[in-house]
């Protein structure tokens, strides 16, 4: 069985995506990136693990990501989550502490379970992470072509750290391209 | 095997650890652990929660990682510590090594009922953390050894996991400010200055 990603096709953009986020963490100061890693996400994470000044922490489930992100923002730092959609059903009561104490808290989502899925186990939360999202009062904004992920991440991060809140962009299965089993 | 009785005093103890305690940061897990701290006195760099279980190690994680010139200390009970176990796998993996985690343990859910947890089934927190790649692992059970652990807290340079195996107590409430943004900005004010809430 062949796990490789394919890569999309359909945008004129000269840079990956991928470039555009770390551009956007290094132009407002995100000093921790930690993450549950997803293949959508393997190109940020290797431009952050090279970064000697981004932490890089691997987590064990989602929901420490939200803890450590709390736990930095208290000592001054910035930092971001980076996670698949079937993450974030593992963060929804560790998301009280970001609604109760008001902290900004921006995480990355790459989607799955949507637009050309193969594998039906990822599709309950994928279909359900907005909802699940916005139940616990995270702000959510989609962007599914890459030349918009730069403008959609900058105006996240500011909403995270300069209103206190919840912001979640989720990556869409259109941009990463359906991860192929078969073919 | 007999199991050695629990005798440690929880609340003498914390207030023995926290005894001039100076700039040390200080998070506290959800429950019984926050009252324990705030009946040692409220204090400006306390982060004492009152909700996010299994969270209070990995935030202090994040917080020492903020602050590497600063200690932190993240006391907690084996109830909250089981609920975020594989954050101990995180936190080794970082080795932050201004970071201690004091695990009160009682061996039970102290606010549901005393129900047991699984450290009264055997499960071994101090282990787990020495698997998990902790450099420095105490058990504590003994009055005489609280002084070294307070010295071990305030001095030493690495990564500490302590289990103090401490009794099932009926300490009264002691209740520390319950709403989150001001606990935030009262420590954040306290790290980073009056500045730091007003940007």
């Amino acid at each position: 069985m062949k796990t490789t990603v394919n890569q999309p096709t359909n945008h004129s953009h000269s840079r990956h995506w991928a470039s555009d986020i770390y551009d956007v963490f290094k132009a407002q100061d995100i000093g921790i990136v930690s993450y549950v890693p997803d293949a959508g996400h393997s190109k940020l994470i290797n431009l952050c693990e090279s970064d000697p000044e981004i932490r890089a922490v691997t987590l064990t489930t989602e929901e420490e990501g939200v803890a450590l992100a709390a736990g930095a923002y208290l000592g001054g730092k910035r930092a971001a989550l980076l996670m698949q959609s079937s993450g974030v059903g593992n963060c929804i009561n560790m998301l009280s502490l970001v609604r109760t104490c008001s902290f900004p808290f921006l995480t990355l989502i790459t989607m799955r379970g949507e637009w050309g899925e193969f594998n039906p186990w990822q599709v309950p939360m994928g279909q359900g992470t907005p909802a699940a999202l916005a139940a616990m009062d995270v702000l959510v904004e989609r962007v599914a072509e890459a030349r918009e992920v730069r403008g959609t991440v900058l105006a996240a991060t500011k909403l995270a750290f300069n209103s206190y809140r919840g912001v979640a962009v989720l990556l869409s299965q259109q941009l990463i391209g359906a991860k192929q089993f078969l073919e | 095997m007999q199991k050695a009785p629990l005798i440690l005093n929880r609340r003498t103890v914390v207030r023995e650890l926290l005894r001039e305690r100076g700039d040390l940061l200080l998070v506290a897990g959800l429950g019984t652990a926050a009252w324990d701290i705030t009946a040692a006195g409220d204090h400006a760099l306390n982060f004492p929660l009152w909700g996010a279980m299994g969270g209070a190690a990995v935030l202090g994680l994040g917080l020492a990682l903020a602050q590497p010139s600063r200690k932190v200390l993240v006391i907690t009970g084996d109830g909250e510590m089981l609920m975020g176990i594989g954050s101990l796998a995180t936190i080794a993996a970082q080795r932050p090594h201004n970071l201690r985690v004091v695990v009160l343990d009682n061996e039970r859910y102290g606010e549901t009922g005393r129900q047991r947890t699984h450290t009264a089934s055997g499960t071994d927190l101090a282990a787990v953390a020495r698997a998990c790649g902790f450099p420095q692992v105490r058990t504590i059970r003994a009055k005489h050894e609280i002084e070294g652990l307070r010295s071990d807290v305030q001095q030493i340079d690495d990564l500490l996991l302590a289990v103090v195996k401490v009794a099932v107590a009926d300490d009264p409430l002691a209740l520390p400010p319950r709403d989150g943004t001001y606990l935030k900005n009262r420590i954040r004010g306290a790290i980073l200055g009056p500045d730091s809430i007003l940007r």
